[in-house]
């Protein structure tokens, strides 16, 4: 069941060889190559601890690698807005906790990204609005995130990343501290935004099954030191609806994952 | 859990309550055992005081007032000032904080006569005193909170390109807020206390009489209620400037901070 999918023509992440050492000498990553390809929905799927957030916060530039190079081929932003605009805003994050401002309402939050751009006109506020009914919280533009559910902030954290319009967008087990049933709503509601608009995802995720429903492959990594032991596509029919949790191919592609991770905790040190 | 709220009037008429038995008891002592005005008089005598010197008194706390007042201003904008700089630059917040904490820690007593004879002008003499000791609360804990921003909202403010600025006015500035407004709740009662002991080392060298030299003042001529009543209208000086700070502190927090949360409307 190792097929290794080719990425696209022009993979749109570009790992090589990269590793990753805390001070203390703890090896976080064994060197990793990874292409990932414009369109893809990749999962990282592992055990805790096995280097899933370390290798998103490298691809995400937020944290430096000790070893090899990381290429992203991002639109550029538009040119002279800022100086250090950059790419800046080509990137969503999603972190595990919803990590959005307190003091902010939900339309002040996901305004963040364009207010660090230097720009909050009318054109930006229509634009976060729409996003926020896209995540189904139309209504709520006033609240505070204290006056929100769990899975409605996660909802909130999710309307910020998309608002630029990302190319990239990274997504750090969102989903993990959420009930079942929230859960299982979000997943359904990403994988709509996503055959929407088709942004290149990675998503972090120690769930076997939301990983399967999600993604169009998924790369299964050891612990200790974290590298990936397996790739695995995912060709299941497109759009994903609620109906496909109950349907053999998935079932049979959950087991394959299942069977991949326990081979890969099993050599990889999974004490 | 949170603890089930009283309703709104108990919460005032309980404490009252109690005041108005408490000052029941004490005149009723105060009678019955014949304790001497010059001991302790009754709060009858104390308010019979207040009625005849309650303008000259007000003439005082008001002088009073001023020093403290402008006190903790300047413990909240050179306060904060300094928090700041000790949040830009880490090299600075080690070399100085100590001096901060030195400060902070000699007793108010001791230097107050220094520097009532460096400082010329009574006025300011009083003000740096009652700064001294106001100064610090704000600088402790605003300094901790421009230091407590998310870690997960930081990383997305650098993702996102922030400048430092940036960073400093939608993230750390924000943050600080509760920090700096508990910091400057209990500055109100120090500044008001620095005021006080300022006055009482400084004696008559002041042109103008403040209530502690008031106080002092009856005192020696054995006018105790009068004392009392200077006593009086100090606590309530007091009192009324934690509710205006705990006030502003509601305003403007009132929609995201747990603390200034009225009720939850679930």
């Amino acid at each position: 069941m190792n097929r290794r999918p080719a990425a696209a023509a022009a993979p749109i992440v570009a790992l090589r060889g990269i590793a990753k050492r805390f001070r203390g000498g703890v090896t976080a990553l064994d060197p990793i190559d990874l292409e990932i390809g414009r369109g893809e929905f990749l999962s990282l799927l592992g055990p805790s601890g096995c280097g899933k957030t370390t290798l998103l916060r490298i691809i995400a530039g937020l944290s430096e690698p000790s070893g090899g190079e990381r290429h992203l081929a991002l639109t550029p932003d538009t040119p002279g807005a800022r100086r250090r605009a950059g790419t800046a805003g080509r990137i969503g994050f999603v972190f595990q906790d919803p990590t959005l401002m307190p003091w902010g309402t939900v339309i002040g939050n996901v305004l963040l990204p364009f207010r660090l751009k230097g720009r909050v006109g009318a054109a930006e506020r229509e634009r976060a609005a729409a996003e926020i009914r896209a995540v189904g919280l139309a209504g709520f533009e006033r609240a505070y995130p204290r006056q929100l559910s769990g899975g409605m902030r996660m909802r909130v954290s999710i309307a910020r990343a998309l608002v630029t319009d990302p190319d990239l967008l990274l997504l750090d087990e969102p989903f993990a501290a959420l009930d079942e049933i929230t859960r299982l709503g979000l997943n359904d509601d990403l994988m709509q935004l996503w055959e929407s608009r088709r942004p290149t995802v990675v998503f972090v995720t120690h769930s076997v099954f939301e990983s399967v429903f999600l993604s169009t492959r998924i790369a299964v990594m050891t612990a200790r030191p974290g590298r990936i032991a397996a790739e695995l596509a995912v060709d299941l029919p497109q759009p994903r609806q609620r109906a496909l949790r109950t349907a053999p191919a998935y079932a049979a592609l959950c087991a394959a994952a299942s069977g991949e991770l326990a081979a890969a905790m099993g050599e990889g040190g999974g004490r | 859990m949170r603890r089930t709220r009283p309703r709104r009037w108990p919460r005032v008429a309980a404490p009252l309550l109690v005041g108005v038995v408490l000052l029941a008891l004490w005149e009723v002592v105060v009678r019955v055992e014949q304790v001497p005005v010059y001991i302790l008089p009754g709060p009858v005598a104390i308010g019979k005081s207040l009625w005849i010197d309650g303008p000259s008194l007000f003439g005082s706390l008001l002088v009073t007032l001023r020093i403290t007042l402008a006190a903790l201003a300047a413990a909240a904008v050179l306060g904060g000032a300094i928090a700041l700089l000790f949040s830009l630059s880490r090299l600075l917040e080690i070399s100085l904080f100590p001096y901060a904490v030195i400060l902070q820690v000699t007793p108010i007593v001791a230097i107050a006569p220094l520097i009532i004879i460096w400082v010329q002008q009574p006025f300011l003499a009083l003000l740096v005193c009652a700064w001294i000791v106001a100064f610090f609360p704000i600088v402790a804990n605003t300094t901790v909170g421009l230091n407590s921003a998310d870690r997960n909202l930081l990383a997305l403010f650098r993702l996102y390109g922030a400048s430092p600025a940036q960073t400093l006015r939608y993230l750390r500035l924000p943050t600080a807020l509760p920090y700096f407004l508990a910091g400057l709740r209990i500055s109100g009662g120090l500044a008001l206390i620095g005021a006080v002991v300022a006055e009482f080392v400084a004696g008559t060298g002041g042109t103008e009489t403040g209530l502690a030299f008031r106080i002092l003042e009856a005192g020696y001529r054995l006018a105790i209620p009068r004392l009392f009543a200077a006593l009086f209208l100090l606590s309530m000086t007091g009192i009324a400037i934690y509710l205006v700070i705990d006030f502003i502190s509601r305003l403007l927090l009132r929609h995201w901070h747990e603390s200034a949360i009225e009720e939850q409307e679930e």
